[in-house]
């Protein structure tokens, strides 16, 4: 019998889901909302008693202090027959259900608290209902349930009616098991597109050739499964076939980009420190006597364009498993995130169809860091938001994590006989294509065609694994170990077991629900799932572990030593792969590339008495504003490890550099993590784009007191169709400047991922995003207590520039401000970028240095205007003290250029003549002092006032714009 | 330091209870260890089946996280679980002068059970089962973390001196402490059990930021009528060693973090009182 349970805020408590709801409802313009409060609903299904019912909504359900409930009572009829004697005021219902095979976590909380009360029900569904008072239409109440209220591809909506589920798991028929073959043996080139498009395979026509030349040796048809496998192997997101394919370049032949770029920087470098690069799930490096250090970022794009929240939710929580799959395990000990979107406020007209605005897609993405993140207890304490108008159909998000790993377990490898251990999470429909799906551009139907490739996470689920896991990997229990992300089991089992061959019972697999074929359960992407390998005598152990922890744990398969990928359902063969034709058969990809160069107008602007009102433009615009409200949310110093937190200075809060964290809290040994990205640069050039983020991750790393000796990189391109000729000649050139660029620094990458179909098919039109690079740096520093911050200190000290001004304004946010872009994109130069960073970072360890700050976007001028006003005090600066190129003569320029390699520099009185010493060699130049006042004054190099603000002033158009 | 007859430094036995969901468990060992504690994690199932374990301990801390996803309501499952299971053994282990705290999940988790704040006794106006205050949504609806000063609003609990004024991260979404009614409120407050408030830089009670959540009377933490069990939203953990501290590189680095004298107070109280006074548990 099913009871359904109605929760909802007293009426002397604000409700302030409600309220929230009703802000976000006025923000596209619906004004006519009063009053929205929320219902909690829960759907039991029980033989429970009245009383035994009402005992639950007591004990359980309800904060009987805040709040009260309805069993099979309707609070809305309630209050509709209130609301109807207040003449005008329409009143709506609005429930908001998930989908059957969403994931909700609350269900099994639900489960397991009535469990504790000592009772049992059957199941449990949770929905939400909205009562909205106002005089709303019909078709505003439309809008509101799916702009505001709900997302239609994990969720269903019901208008004034009561929410139903569609049938629960055991109401479904069990499907009819049927092997299923597909002909391929001498069909046509269209039928097999055919093939490959009907099965969304995502296959092309090369590949199903090499797929139909394969099966013609064998002298049968493949499998649904076996096709499916392949497609998920073969994929652009398993394989990065573009990188890796043969690339033509205006007549140079490029066979495998990534080893001839980025891949070669960390060979040709030989650091002995680096433990394990591009192998494993993610790169390791030394850290202490007892640790080494592991770091990977991954992009999760698509997904987080149609549902924000889940899409961002499950790339953080997949990126947090490539951590636990890495050797045999690290804890996860710090999360970073880099978002792009639209501008937050671009007109709802402007929205097409099939496209979330950007200001949902943004508050969704955050919530989902934020929700994974904290609940996971891993601090989240690095990361940039870009806006640009072009990632307003194909918003980025990018995810990495950190993990601490003993150096014994580094090293992994099935064995012949090894069990294959699934753990974690159930199988269900979810994100069936997600491979797949992500290596294609997103269209105005995706929202309706992928739905199925979109998933909600569930991190306590992932947070009870590590726990369990940690100790099963401390007490040696497991060989090989690797998480289950795209493709899910299929790409797991397939790479575990390539070397080996494995035979799998897919029927062993434990499902959410019944109806699952087998092709389903093997290409399911459902998550918080992993894959060990276990010897047979462990196995009793290791179940034993992972069931302390209630995490399910089930053999599936075992490592067989025949080198094949064999599937069995019920007994019968359903799969029988040759793992090197599965891993090796791809043909490989070639792809012409072409480059471009770029001629766009060097703007002319003529010179103002005034720079104050260009300055407060560029603190303001959306990429320089404070983006303090986001970092609040996310949790920055659970596990007790930070050091340098992102909200720095007299209020704890101007923009920090890099992070710095201690991860093992008995130690000072600590690593800062930073980030570089630039996308405006990438409209100019690609290879300057890539040196100037590689650039600005190092420079964080050197402003926080960290250093050269020990810096490891990792890159993500997410790039527009890389089809596209000029776009793949831009990400050649972009190889190409991270190349050069890694390796004058000495800087190798260990780890990196790309994302190649990042465009929207509008109509007839494609829109691409800009060329957007990553670039992440990680940094051991021996001693944490000489980190230095980038508010400035104390009045009295001089302030320096380090590293020489150029007139590099390309792409600036001072051309940005008169709607230029330009062409002088700023540059690195290997002349003089590395004395830069070294001494400074000598000047930093030897206690020189009371603040220092990258100058970034917006250039000297900002720079220098966020180190006083979140330190709380004055500057006063003069441009002529700064070290300029020949070239340069205007005074806009030295302001707001660009230019890579430089720092901003606090020092006192008494290391003035040491520091000066020791930066000798290099472009350093005093510009000023640290004052007593709160006003920030720049002369031009004739000694006129060009800047005179007050700091509170500038602060406050910096946290305006994204106050919400 | 109190040693025992072999001249060994005393280290009392200090239980981290932990579940799906629990965070702080790490800072929270090693804020405990630092101070001369001996630490075990245990997991809720297991302390469930065999709660004999309990005697091995002298004080039981539920740490800060998230526990079960703050599913239903934050705290609210453990909660259950620990008062349909555990909750004569927790009153007998208070009874016998032992320690309790729980810190932000923790907190949540105690006061969700009805072991805090009890106030006069078992004479709760609804009794130990109903639950005369609770930590509900922050005004702000949402997670935030952000440092903030609480001043020591009484002598009542062990683990404080009245007056003391820490600073310490808060990172929370469900930390607004509110009661059924202003009398409830004012027995609290008469009782001295208001342990901890909110204030400002000058240690002045303030709305808004210092206040981080919107709690009643600016209430940060409670105690129990014995003074032996703490709740505390803030996490004092979070401020052991200098470099935690948000500014250090402009204040300089100092000795210690300032939450460390809760759990330095915590240990003396079961050195002096445990063993001193002989109420040594089995061993």
């Amino acid at each position: 019998m099913e009871s359904r349970i109605e929760v909802f805020t007293k009426r002397e408590f604000p409700d302030v889901l409600g309220n929230e709801a009703k802000a976000e409802i006025e923000n596209i313009g619906i004004t006519l909302v009063d009053e929205i409060r929320i219902v909690q609903i829960y759907l039991v299904d029980s033989d429970l008693s009245k009383e035994e019912i009402r005992f639950i909504c007591e004990e359980l359900l309800t904060d009987t202090l805040t709040q009260k409930y309805t069993v099979n009572g309707n609070v809305s009829e309630k209050k509709r027959s209130v609301q109807e004697k207040q003449e005008g005021n329409a009143f709506y219902t609005v429930d908001v259900i998930r989908k059957r095979g969403v994931m909700d976590p609350v269900e099994s909380t639900v489960m397991r608290g009535v469990k504790d009360l000592g009772l049992q029900v059957d199941s449990v569904k949770t929905a939400r209902r909205f009562l909205i008072t106002g005089a709303l239409t019909v078709e505003q109440i439309e809008t509101v349930a799916d702009k505001i209220l709900s997302n239609r591809t994990i969720e269903d909506v019901f208008i004034n009616k009561d929410s139903s589920v569609h049938g629960d798991g055991k109401s479904l028929v069990g499907a009819v098991f049927k092997k299923n073959t597909l002909e391929i043996t001498g069909v046509d080139d269209a039928e097999l597109l055919s093939i490959s498009e009907r099965g969304q395979l995502s296959l092309t026509i090369d590949e199903m050739k090499a797929v139909q030349r394969y099966f013609a040796e064998l002298g049968r048809d493949p499998t649904d499964v076996e096709l499916e496998t392949i497609a998920q192997t073969w994929s652009e997101h398993c394989l990065h076939k573009t990188l890796k394919g043969i690339i033509d370049y205006d007549g140079e032949v490029i066979d495998d980009l990534l080893a001839h770029t980025i891949m070669k920087v960390t060979s040709e470098l030989k650091k002995p420190w680096c433990v394990s690069v591009f192998k494993d799930n993610a790169g390791i490096i030394e850290f202490d006597e007892e640790y080494n250090i592991c770091f990977k970022v991954e992009t999760h794009n698509h997904p987080s364009a149609i549902e924000p929240y889940g899409g961002a939710n499950t790339g953080l929580g997949g990126v947090i498993r490539d951590t636990l799959g890495t050797g045999l395990g690290a804890k996860p000990i710090l999360n970073t995130d880099v978002f792009c979107f639209g501008p937050l406020d671009v007109p709802n007209e402007e929205v097409p169809d099939g496209v979330l605005h950007p200001r949902r897609t943004f508050k969704g993405v955050v919530s989902g860091v934020r929700d994974y993140g904290n609940r996971m207890g891993i601090p989240t304490a690095n990361g940039a938001i870009f806006f640009d108008k072009r990632y307003l159909y194909n918003p980025l998000v990018f995810c990495g994590n950190v993990g601490l790993i003993p150096k014994d377990k580094c090293e992994k490898g099935s064995h012949c006989g090894d069990l294959i251990l699934l753990v974690g999470g159930r199988t269900g429909r979810d994100g069936i294509h997600g491979a797949t799906f992500s290596s294609v551009g997103l269209t105005q139907q995706s929202e309706v065609v992928s739905g199925g490739a979109v998933q909600i996470g569930n991190p306590i689920m992932e947070k009870k694994i590590t726990d369990a896991l940690l100790e099963a990997r401390d007490r040696g229990l497991y060989n090989n170990i690797t998480d289950c992300g795209a493709g899910g089991l299929s790409s797991a089992i397939g790479e575990m077991g390539e070397e080996l061959g494995v035979v799998v019972d897919l029927e062993k697999v434990p499902l959410k629900y019944e109806g699952l074929n087998y092709s389903e359960i093997w290409i399911s992407e459902a998550q918080e799932r992993m894959v060990l390998s276990v010897p047979p005598g462990n196995i009793g152990k290791i179940k034993d572990v992972f069931e302390r922890e209630d995490v399910e744990a089930v053999i599936i398969g075992e490592f067989t030593g025949d080198k094949k990928l064999r599937l069995r359902y019920q007994g019968e063969m359903v799969a029988d792969l040759e793992m090197l034709f599965l891993h090796k058969g791809f043909p490989r990809i070639k792809r012409k590339a072409t480059g471009r160069s770029s001629n766009n107008e060097e703007p002319q602007i003529g010179d103002k008495t005034d720079y104050g009102e260009d300055l407060k433009k560029i603190l303001s615009s959306w990429n320089v504003c404070s983006k303090e409200w986001v970092i609040r949310q996310y949790d920055h110093e659970v596990q007790g490890g930070s050091v340098l937190k992102p909200l720095q200075g007299i209020n704890n809060d101007g923009p920090g550099d890099a992070c710095v964290i201690r991860p093992v809290l008995h130690s000072n040994k600590g690593i800062a993590v930073s980030n570089g990205m630039n996308p405006k640069y990438g409209d100019i050039d690609a290879y300057h784009m890539a040196a100037s983020a590689i650039d600005e991750a190092l420079r964080q790393i050197i402003s926080v007191g960290g250093n050269l000796e020990r810096v490891a990189l990792l890159d993500n391109f997410s790039w527009g169709n890389s089809d596209t000729p000029e776009y793949l000649g831009d990400l050649v050139e972009a190889a190409k400047g991270c190349y050069d660029t890694a390796l004058y620094y000495e800087a190798p990458f260990i780890s990196g991922k790309d994302s190649l179909h990042n465009e929207f098919k509008l109509g007839d039109r494609t829109v691409s995003i800009p060329h957007s690079l990553l670039i992440s740096a990680l940094c051991v520093m021996p001693d944490v207590t000489k980190a230095v911050s980038m508010d400035v200190k104390e009045p009295g000290n001089f302030v320096y520039i380090v590293g020489l001004t150029k007139a590099e304004l390309g792409g600036s946010h001072y051309y940005q401000n008169y709607g230029f872009i330009g062409n002088s994109v700023p540059r690195v130069d290997t002349k003089i970028g590395k004395p830069v960073m070294d001494s400074l970072a000598n000047a930093i360890d030897r206690g020189l240095v009371r603040s220092c700050h990258d100058c970034s976007e917006g250039g000297l001028a900002v720079a220098a205007a966020e180190m006083s006003f979140s330190g709380g005090y004055g500057l006063e600066l003069q441009l002529s003290g700064v070290p300029v190129e020949a070239d340069v003569v205007k005074d806009d320029v030295i302001l707001f250029s660009e230019s890579n390699s430089r720092f901003i520099v606090e020092v006192q009185m008494d290391n003035k003549k040491e520091f000066e010493g020791l930066l000798r060699d290099i472009p350093c130049g005093c510009i000023g002092r640290v004052m007593e006042n709160e006003l920030f004054t720049v002369r031009a190099r004739n000694g006129a006032l060009l800047i005179s603000e007050k700091i509170y002033d500038l602060k406050e158009v910096w946290q305006a714009t994204l106050r919400f | 330091m109190i040693r025992d007859e072999t001249g060994n430094e005393l280290r009392p036995k200090v239980v981290i209870i932990r579940t799906a969901g629990t965070n702080c468990d790490y800072e929270t060992r090693y804020a405990l260890e630092k101070v001369g504690a001996t630490v075990d994690l245990v997991h809720i199932n297991q302390l469930v089946k065999e709660k004999d374990l309990l005697d091995l301990y002298q004080m039981v801390v539920l740490p800060g996280g998230f526990t079960y996803g703050d599913d239903v309501a934050a705290g609210k499952v453990l909660a259950n679980q620990l008062r349909y299971h555990l909750l004569n053994d927790l009153l007998r282990f208070v009874d016998e002068g032992k320690l309790i705290m729980g810190i932000c999940n923790g907190f949540q988790v105690l006061v969700k059970m009805g072991l805090l704040p009890r106030v006069n006794g078992f004479a709760d106006s609804e009794g130990i089962g109903g639950q005369a205050f609770t930590l509900t949504y922050n005004d702000s609806n949402k997670f935030e973390d952000r440092w903030v000063y609480v001043k020591a609003f009484s002598n009542k609990s062990v683990f404080i001196e009245k007056d003391t004024i820490l600073y310490i991260p808060v990172a929370h979404a469900e930390g607004k402490f509110i009661g059924k009614s202003e009398e409830e409120f004012e027995l609290l407050s008469q009782s001295g059990q208001i342990v901890f408030t909110y204030v400002d830089k000058e240690g002045n009670e303030s709305g808004y930021p210092w206040n981080p959540n919107g709690s009643i009377g600016n209430v940060a933490g409670v105690c129990d009528p014995t003074g032996r069990i703490l709740g505390i939203m803030p996490h004092p953990e979070r401020y052991i060693e200098p470099t935690q501290h948000p500014r250090w590189t402009r204040e300089g680095l100092k000795g210690e973090g300032d939450g460390i004298v809760i759990f330095r107070n915590a240990v003396d109280y079961m050195r002096e009182k445990l063993w001193k006074e002989k109420r040594v548990v089995k061993k």
